[in-house]
Order: C-alpha cells, then structure tokens, then sequence
C-alpha cells in the first residue's frame, strides 16, 4: 500500500489512466498513512468517508473515459478554505463549530477536476505564523529530524505547516495552501517540497478565510515542479465572485515544465546577502546559481535598494488588513460567544476567547496603525514604501531580467519553541525572503535543491513577471534536475 | 514612537478584545518591539511617491446593478451561536 503513497501526482494521474490503479485504492493508502501519522497533527479534519465516495465516483467516471484533469487524485485542503458541509477553523478556536454552506471557488475547481479531497490541513492561527505553533490544534511536527538531535521535534514552517508537512509525509499527493508574506513558499522550503504562489489574482480569493486581501494568494504544495504546474492549472482562472480575480486564460503549466532555460536572464539581488547570514546559506545560493548557468541561463547582479524595508511595510499592512477582516469575528453570525453584560462586552469576551496571542496581537498593531492620527504616519508612509518596493521589481524585469533568484529562508527549519517566544520579531524574520514577492503582488516558487549538514532540506526561490508562472516553472524544474534528489524521511511516526 | 498601558488599553478596547492586567505589560512590551522593527520606515524618503492602490493595473470591473442571490436564510443563520427565527439574537443593545 506504501507504495502507492509515494507515486508524485502525475505519475499517479498516469497509473489511474492506464487503469493500472484504482482511485479507491489510492484513496486507501493515503487514508492508511494518515491513520498512522496522528503524532504528526498535519489534519484538523479527516474526511475519510467523503473521500471513498468521492473515489467511487472518480472510478466511475475513469471507466466511462470521461475523466478530470485531476480525475481520483488525493489532496489534503488547508484549513483556510471553506469546504461546503465540511468544518472550517482558520486553525481558530473563534471558529471551532463553523460549517461552511459553501465551497471556496479554489477547492471547487478542484474538485470540479476530479480531485479527491482527504481532509482539512493544520495550519498557523488565521494563517498568522511561520512554524504552524500559533494552531488552536497544536502544532505540526515536521516528518524531518535534525541529523544531530533526532528527538527535537522539527517545525514545518508556516503558515502552511499542515500542507508542507503531509506533502513531505506522503499523507497527500498534493495540499492546497495559501501564502501572505511566505506562508506557502517558507514551510515548502523547511520541507522538501515545491511551492508556488502565483500572480495576485491569478487564483480566487473566494471562500478562503481572509487574512489580508491586497496580500492573499492560493497556491500549491508538491514534491515535484511537475505536479505544482499540474495542481496550479486546476486552481487558477478567473472568477466573477473575487473582483480582483484576473480574466486571463490559464495556460498549460505542465508544458513548461523541463522546458530549456537557455539565455534566461536571472538576476541575482545583491540586498539579499543580508548580515548574518549563514555561510552554508550563502554557498546553497551560489550553487542554485551555478546549476542555473549550467542550464544556459545568464546571470546577472541586480539591485532591490529597498529590500530592507519590505518586512517592515509589511508588519504595517498585513495587520491592518488582518484587523479589518478579522473585525467580522464577533460572536453574532458565527463561530464562538461569550456572554456578556452588554453587546461590547459580550464582543471584548468572544474575541478575548476566541483569538490566540499572535491573532490578538496583530489586530492590536493593525488596529494602532489605522486609528486616528497614526494613519498617515505609519498606514500611508507603508504604502507609499510598498509602491518603491514595487518599483525596485519593475526596474529589474524592464532592464530585461525573467526572473530572480534569491534563497527561500535565511535557515533551515527550526525545533518546536526555539524562535519568537521572547520576541516575536525574531520568528518575523523567517519571511525576509519572500514578503517582498507578496509586497509587489509577483509570483514565486520555492524549490528544494538539497540538505544542509543538520540533515533538514533547503530552498530555492525563483521570483517572475506577472503572470509568467510558465517561466517560473521552466527554471524551477531546472534546479530540481541538477540538485541532489530530495528523500525524504522514512516513516519513524508510523 | 512607542506605546503606555493606557495606550494599549486603548488599543484594545478600539479592537474590541478584552485584556487583563497581566497581558496590558506583556502586550506593551510586544507592540512596542514591533513598533521599534517598523520605525525605520521613517527613515525612508517618500516624497511625491504614490501610495499603492493595486499591485497590478487592473480596472476595478463592473456588474450590473440586479439582485444574483438571495432566499437562503436558513444558510447564513445556520452557524449563528444564537438565533430565533429568521433573526440573529444580541444582547439586548436599547433600554
């Protein structure tokens, strides 16, 4: 049965085409792995009966040859999509008891595909973290263990935690996942596995629980470039229900997958070398530049001048969206109440409850930064420097670059506890590298390109043009021919 | 620039979240680490920059202005905590 949890997500897809497998029978294995993989908390929710009848009616339909894209393939959700009569908790105990009466226009693609969904994935409170350790369900252990102290539990990063860490288990094929300042990218990079956030309104925010709307996007999580191309076709295009979804056709992902990446232009920012950066992350960087100019690509030092200043902007901006959309949270139309001796009181007792530290205290910042006579200081100047920001990635690509290459995290996954409990600063610093893509609304991907000497892997980022995910692909795919192959770890949890 | 209690009390009460002493120090302390992360923005030169509107240069689109939805009252009360009827039930807000 194993065997069939470690298939990618094509060759998966082939095998159910070819009739080699059955969908109820891969359904099967993944629901096995799951079963033994509590230890790992990578779902909130498991939906095994849903899933076999969903099998069945996969089998049926690749019998009859009318077959999905993603016909009888099994994914895990992050629980940030509403899933119709399927609970939804945002990892949030101010949505415990929330059932949503409609499916999210991401995961309804999906599953309009043939996608077979397994469950709902643990993630980071609201999707606000970057280990999975602000989840109202308890953190996700990471199936990687650091070479010299195996006992440590390892974090899968965040927010995504859930996604990256039954990607990396083979408890899915392939998750869904959403990323903000890195929430995608970030726990695929401390996993092993690929993930890609596409162009700002490349995907529908519709039914995804918003953290901050100019910053949201849906992407994948995978173990090959090939099957985020793949997940990423059936999840993008354009929907009348987001207006700022993009009414752009969606092109054929996988067929830019092995690609030739000759005579690319890669830029190389040399804001990134950043103080106190490892020496072993600065050599993982030069080598992804160097197998990227053993694929003919040619590359080039770039400038981002106002790098530094992204993280900043964005713990002005993410707040302040969060505090706004996070405002409809108020133990009326649902989720969790506490009694009160007034409606103000009844509203301060539910949100007391229902939120966690890191939620509480970012509505706290957003809050501050909105309210009157702070605005300007700190809400207009942030997005007057998000406009620079911007500007810094329109320069490069109009000087004839087609993407960027930077390392995906300033470390390797860390253990359980280790980051931010004194400072939440410091856990903060572990999207340096991606909130910029976030800030100027670009796509990138992460991809894994090998280990460092404590055992955990390493990614890659590439950053491109608006809406040249293909590029993306092309040069990701690259990267993953010449590194060293990814293993990952055998099932100590199971 | 950095915050008091009173200001974080304030904070609090704008957000609509209860806070009890021991969290006003602890918050104060956060909110006041996180401050001093983002004050290096004023340091940046911002003048006559444009503060973004969208990341892409996108028209905001348009529909026409008719009813697409609707009669599915039982829907949206279904997860309220506490209802009657077709009605969402508060405390009571008017003496």
């Amino acid at each position: 049965m194993s065997e069939l949890t470690h298939l990618t997500l094509a060759q998966a897809r082939d095998a159910l085409r070819s009739k080699k497998i059955s969908a109820t029978e891969l359904t099967k294995a993944h629901l096995n792995a799951m079963e033994k993989a509590r230890l790992l908390n990578c779902y909130i929710t498991e939906t095994p009966e849903l899933a076999l009848d969903q099998a069945r009616q996969s089998d049926a339909r690749l019998a009859e040859g009318n077959a999905g894209p993603l016909e009888g393939l099994p994914i895990g959700v992050k629980d940030l999509y509403c899933t119709k009569g399927v609970r939804t908790t945002a990892a949030s105990r101010i949505l415990d008891h929330f059932t949503p009466t409609y499916e999210s226009t991401v995961s309804s693609n999906l599953m309009r595909d043939g996608a077979i969904s397994l469950g709902k994935l643990n993630l980071d409170e609201f999707a606000m973290g970057s280990s999975n350790e602000t989840s109202a369900f308890g953190p996700v252990v990471s199936p990687w263990r650091r070479r010299s102290d195996p006992e440590a539990k390892i974090v899968p990063g965040g927010s995504s935690g859930g996604s990256s860490a039954a990607v990396a288990a083979h408890l899915c094929l392939a998750a869904t996942a959403t990323d903000t300042g890195g929430s995608i990218r970030q726990p695929a990079a401390f996993t092993g596995t690929v993930g890609i956030k596409p162009t700002y309104g490349r995907c529908s925010r519709w039914g995804i629980v918003a953290f901050a709307s100019s910053l949201d996007q849906a992407g994948p999580i995978t173990r090959t470039v090939r099957d985020a191309a793949i997940m990423l076709r059936s999840m993008a295009g354009h929907d009348a229900k987001d207006t700022t979804s993009v009414d752009l056709p969606v092109s054929d992902y996988e067929k830019a997958v092995g690609q030739s990446v000759k005579g690319r232009r890669i830029g190389v920012p040399k804001e990134y070398r950043i103080e106190g950066m490892s020496p072993e992350i600065l050599q993982f960087w030069d080598q992804g530049v160097a197998w990227l100019k053993d694929a003919g690509a040619e590359i080039v030092e770039i400038s981002l001048p106002h790098t530094k200043y992204a993280l900043p902007t964005y713990y002005i901006i993410a707040p302040a969206e969060a505090s706004s959309n996070l405002a409809r949270y108020d133990g009326v139309r649902y989720g969790l109440r506490e009694a009160g001796r007034d409606i103000a009181d009844m509203y301060e007792k539910t949100r007391a409850k229902g939120f966690g530290s890191e939620v509480r205290r970012r509505i706290m910042i957003g809050t501050y930064v909105l309210s009157a006579g702070y605005y300007d200081a700190y809400y207009v100047r942030a997005q007057k420097v998000r406009s620079l920001i911007k500007q810094d990635f329109d320069l490069a690509f109009a000087a004839g670059v087609d993407a960027v290459l930077t390392p995906a995290t300033p470390s390797t996954a860390f253990a359980q506890g280790e980051q931010g409990s004194n400072d939440p600063v410091e856990m903060y610093l572990n999207d340096v590298f991606t909130v910029t893509v976030n800030m100027a609304g670009l796509p990138g991907i992460a991809v894994p390109g090998g280990c460092a000497a404590n055992g955990l892997p390493l990614g890659l980022q590439l950053i491109g043009r608006p809406f040249e995910e293909e590029t993306l692909f092309a040069l990701a795919s690259a990267i993953e021919q010449a590194a060293p192959k990814i293993e990952y770890p055998k099932p100590w949890w199971a | 620039m950095s915050v008091d209690p009173s200001v974080v009390r304030r904070i609090a009460h704008l957000s609509r979240i209860a806070v009890d002493d021991n969290e006003v120090s602890r918050l104060n302390g956060e909110i006041n680490a996180i401050l001093s992360f983002v004050e290096t923005l004023s340091s940046v030169n911002v003048e006559g920059v444009e503060p973004i509107a969208s990341v892409l240069p996108m028209q905001m689109k348009k529909r026409p202005d008719v009813v697409t939805d609707g009669g599915i009252a039982d829907d949206i009360l279904v997860n309220a905590p506490a209802r009657e009827d077709h009605y969402f039930v508060v405390p009571k807000v008017i003496e």
